[in-house]
């Protein structure tokens, strides 16, 4: 069998903060093959940036750590190489696109020479032939005009083009890997389809594996092949799209789908209220013993707890860290 | 208003007073009180230090240039063989009074013009800011020599000239700090609970926006002492009445013979300004409820 | 004193919001055309949504009901006060009838004021009730959001961010108001804690029997929340109809592109290919075309649109659309 393009096995991050130790990844595993897309969803804390910058070795170190687990890059591994071979990485073979458009963007270069400039840092080219591919980057992520659009400045473009900036510096070396950072939240739901549009045909055309961070379920369910569902620092529930979306076994996967009003072609007259996951997301710094998500659940027993549910199977790769789930699915 | 509850169920809520809860932060903070101690040693030194040590710090009471330690003169004497510590104690009181209230009066001109001209913008600002910048160009220790050749060389008139002409930094700081809280949503939220323009200037705004003003009056205190200094050095402060900048400026020419007779008002002055900014600092803190309450 | 009598239903009549113009150093200024012409009305106690684009004006059009931001020309009713035209004692004293909930609960409380003091800071200003009663009526909101009364005694930092929505709706409510204006109430909070927030504003309309003008650029939320709902596209409504007509028929093609554009938990792969998309991104209302603004966008385009502004017309009953194609009853956009 071959290994899947990226593997993240059981990742520990922890944050050394004044409220004392916070896990901020606690055992997480992943992985992501060619062509496919992985979605990350959760409540804001969770991890899903932490897991990301582990993945590109930018955890802040002090305060941060990564304590244990392995990366593997096409079987190579990642975690503990030094800065030079994890430069030559990033933006070689993994790409990343942050939430905020604007600050990323250096504002006192133009667009052009900010994508001919990632491209010189891991090739030799001149920096003709750099600027060319620059324009040529544009083009492909569908900014009109990308001769003229080049020599603009981060502030001359819209929020839409800005994002579209930063997938073409992302992908000036055609990474293997493209982590998008909820790559649209500052954007407009039309503008957020054209991005959306754009990822799905660099998945398919030039078979790059994305992981799409974001915390809107919609885009998960039209986008994403497999999904990781996060909760304080620990992956809850993760398979297949279809059957985590149409049969979730955790009660934060069902809440998550439930308490967000869903857009329908043909509302009902009467409203009905709205599900609800009562509480908030607790602090990493005080988990208890048991499953993080306890104290908001609805569904808890006395095991929940007392003792931290692991992911386990149910069928077809759909894993559940849930006391309540492995009981009911039996294994 | 009819269906208010009955204050009486209402659950009490423990709240310190204020000032009391600040008083409490400021003293945890262990520069702020050493701050605090250094300014009472000065406070100390120069206005009980006088009745303790009485000698006219304007007789001459022994050789000129006798060394601190010497003699029995704790800080020698000057060029004229006046007794430096006497003239320390009388000095450090006309500058301390100097810097304290040239401080008050610019940040009283400064907030208010600031104030102003950040709250309301329009025309208003653009008046206020031309006026600010017209008291900005003009050559500050020129402008102060006028005012003082005009009214005579007095405390109060080298006071006011000096608060006169250093308060323009303080309103440049306070109408950019309020342009940007100006902004804030709660500002408009107080304004849609009906706040009055006085209430959102002194109770939402000014209060958000003290931090850098405090920063700005440490540095005033500082300076207006040096400014008193620069003054009597050229001769236009009060001749009558001694001030550690005075005794910078006279001894200045022998710099190189009785160094100490000018470092000792100098380190002098770098304390004062020292514990009155580690002061400020903590009252900055103090006044912060995000580091108020852990 | 101006007492908001009658029906209290908002009544918004061609409102006008330009900002900039007159002339500067360096020539003219450019004029921003942030709302232009915006024209509804809200029955007591029910819900007005506007969604629309950023830029679109749906925040100004709020300010300026609100009375925060300078009104250029129209009307604004609430019941038979006409608000737009309010001015210095009379407006600050009508405020207890109108209030606003802001989208950043951050930025939206005074970080140097407790919570109990923010929202008594209304009763104080207007001086509602006696001291002890006020006191009580801050404790009573506390617990009507949801909120334990001791926690008057913390400050903004040490709340999360949907408890800060919730002490934002409680400021708001402290003056009884009959209309609270809610820009973006939930869109800076998680899914999990939106659906509370929205449950709990649902549960003091129907309480307190309040109007709301809810806005927001989350189709969902709205379709959730609202009863008649307006479609903004650079400072103008370009459709406008109840909740269920909207979704299920909707006209214009800018709407038809939204909808389309929102990914669902009922969609998937295959779906989203098959979809309408619109091109580039919407002008600046600065320099504004002569015809419908939403041609250089639009994916059914004529020529004429070009050259005419179309108006806001009657398409069924209730369901006003912005559009010249909408003339023509058989007009579909392919597909969707
Ligand atoms: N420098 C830091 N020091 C201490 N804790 C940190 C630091 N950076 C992040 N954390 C913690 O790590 C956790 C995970 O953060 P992360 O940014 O991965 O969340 P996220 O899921 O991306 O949230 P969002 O949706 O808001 O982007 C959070 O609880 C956060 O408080
Ligand atoms: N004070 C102002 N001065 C000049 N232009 C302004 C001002 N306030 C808003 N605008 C402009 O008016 C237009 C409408 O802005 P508005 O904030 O109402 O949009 P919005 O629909 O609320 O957008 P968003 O969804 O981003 O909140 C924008 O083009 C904005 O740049
Ligand atoms: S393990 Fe228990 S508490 Fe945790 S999600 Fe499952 S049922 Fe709820
Ligand atoms: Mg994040
Ligand atoms: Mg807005």
């Amino acid at each position: 069998m071959t290994h899947p393009l990226l593997s993240i096995e059981d990742i520990i991050v922890d944050f050394e903060t004044r409220a004392g130790k916070a896990r901020v990844l606690d055992d997480v595993s992943l992985e992501v093959n060619s062509g496919e897309i992985l979605g990350i969803v959760g409540e804001s804390g969770c991890g899903k940036s932490m897991t990301a910058l582990s993945i590109m070795g930018l955890v802040p170190d002090p305060p941060g750590k990564v304590t244990s687990g392995s990366i593997k890059l096409d079987g190579r591994e990642l975690v503990g190489l030094d800065h030079e071979s994890l430069r030559q990485i990033r933006g070689k073979d993994i790409g990343m696109i942050f939430q905020e458009p604007m600050t990323s963007l250096n504002p006192v270069f133009t667009v052009g020479e900010q994508i001919a400039e990632s491209i010189r840092l891991h090739e030799k080219a001149s920096t003709k032939a750099a600027m060319a591919r620059a324009v040529e980057m544009l083009r492909s992520v569908e900014i009109p005009e990308p001769e003229m659009r080049a020599k603009a400045y981060p502030h001359q473009l819209s929020g839409g083009m800005r994002q579209r900036v930063m997938i073409a510096i992302a992908l000036a070396c055609r990474p293997r890997v493209l982590i998008a950072d909820e790559p649209t939240t500052a954007l407009d739901a039309t503008v957020q389809a054209q991005i959306f549009d754009l990822l799905q045909d660099l998945q398919s055309e030039m078979g790059t594996a994305i992981i799409l961070i974001t915390h809107d379920m919609g885009a998960i369910a039209e986008l994403a092949d497999t999904v990781a569902v996060m909760y304080a620092g620990c992956v809850v529930e993760k398979g297949k799209v279809e059957t985590v979306l149409s049969a979730p076994e955790h009660p934060y996967t069902k809440g998550l789908i439930t308490c967000v009003p869903h857009l329908l072609p043909d509302p009902p007259k009467v409203r009905e209220s709205l599900q609800e996951i009562s509480g908030v997301v607790p602090a990493l710094t005080d988990l208890g013993k048991g499953c993080a998500f306890a104290p908001r659940c609805s569904e808890k027993i006395d095991r929940c707890e007392a003792a931290k549910p692991e992911l386990r199977t149910s069928i077809d790769a759909h894993l559940t860290a849930c006391w309540v789930a492995e009981k009911e699915t039996g294994v | 208003m009819a269906e208010l509850n009955d204050p009486s169920e209402i659950p009490t809520v423990k709240v310190m007073h204020p000032a009391r809860e600040m008083l409490g932060m400021f003293f945890q903070n262990y520069n702020a009180v050493f701050g605090l101690i250094l300014l009472v040693v000065i406070l100390l030194f120069t206005f009980v230090g006088p009745y303790l040590h009485t000698v006219d710090p304007f007789e001459m009471v022994w050789a000129p240039f006798t060394r601190p330690g010497e003699e029995g003169y704790l800080f020698g004497t000057d060029y004229l063989g006046r007794d430096i510590l006497s003239a320390m104690m009388a000095g450090g009181q006309i500058s301390m009074a100097i810097g304290l209230a040239a401080a008050v009066i610019s940040l009283v001109i400064g907030v208010t013009v600031g104030a102003f001209a950040g709250y309301y913008g329009g025309w208003i600002e653009e008046a206020l800011m031309r006026f600010t910048e017209f008291f900005q160009v003009l050559p500050t220790l020129l402008f102060s020599m006028v005012i003082v050749a005009l009214f005579g060389a007095s405390l109060l008139t080298v006071t006011f000239a000096i608060g006169v002409v250093s308060w323009t930094a303080v309103a440049r700081v306070t109408r950019s700090e309020f342009l940007r809280i100006r902004e804030m949503e709660y500002v408009a939220a107080a304004r849609s609970g009906s706040a009055t323009d006085r209430y959102l200037i002194f109770r939402v705004i000014l209060p958000n926006a003290l931090p850098p003003i405090i920063v700005q009056a440490n540095l005033m205190v500082g300076s207006a002492i040096l400014f008193e200094a620069a003054l009597s050095f050229l001769g236009l402060s009060d001749p009558n009445v001694m001030s550690w900048g005075q005794i910078i400026g006279s001894n200045r020419e022998y710099i190189l013979d009785a160094g100490y007779a000018v470092a000792i008002p100098g380190i002098a002055i770098f304390l004062t300004v020292l514990a009155i900014s580690l002061i400020g600092d903590g009252l900055n803190d103090a006044l912060n409820p995000k580091l108020r309450q852990r | 004193m101006s007492g908001v009598t009658g029906d209290n239903a908002l009544n918004v009549e061609n409102l006008k919001v330009h900002f900039g113009g007159g002339t500067s150093l360096f020539g003219a200024k450019p004029v921003v055309h942030a709302v232009d012409g915006v024209s509804f009305s809200v029955p007591a106690g029910k819900t007005f949504g506007i969604v629309g684009e950023s830029g679109s004006g749906k925040t100004t059009t709020a300010l300026a009901i609100m009375r925060l931001v300078h009104v250029t020309a129209g009307r604004v009713m609430l019941g038979d006060t006409v608000i737009s035209e309010l001015q210095g004692e009379d407006l600050r004293v009508a405020r207890r009838h109108f209030q606003i909930v802001f989208q950043d609960p951050y930025s939206s409380l005074d970080p140097r004021k407790r919570a109990g003091e923010i929202v008594r800071e209304p009763l104080d200003l207007m001086q509602i009730g006696t001291l002890d009663e006020r006191d009580a009526k801050v404790a009573k909101l506390f617990e009507q959001v949801g909120l334990r009364p001791e926690q008057r005694a913390l400050f903004p930092h040490q709340f999360s961010g949907g408890q800060r929505q919730r002490l934002g709706l409680a400021r708001a409510l402290s003056t009884e108001p009959s209309l609270i204006v809610c820009d973006e109430p939930v869109s800076a909070l998680d899914v999990a804690i939106q659906a509370q927030i929205l449950n709990l504003m649902t549960r003091l309309q129907r309480d307190l029997r309040l109007t709301y003008l809810f806005i927001s650029h989350d189709l969902g939320v709205v379709q959730h929340i609202c009863d008649e709902i307006a479609v903004m596209y650079l400072g103008q409504i370009v459709e406008q109809a109840d909740r269920v007509t909207l979704f299920k028929n909707p006209q214009h093609p800018y709407t038809k592109a939204l909808l389309a554009a929102v990914p669902t938990v009922h969609g998937n792969k295959r779906d989203r290919r098959n979809r309408v998309r619109v091109k580039g991104d919407p002008p600046s209302p600065i320099n504004l075309p002569k015809g419908c603004r939403f041609a250089s966008r639009c994916p059914v385009v004529e020529a004429r649109c070009h050259e005419t502004l179309p108006s806001l017309k009657e398409h069924s009953a209730g369901h006003k659309v912005a559009c010249l194609l909408n003339e023509n009853p058989d007009y579909q956009l392919s597909d969707n």
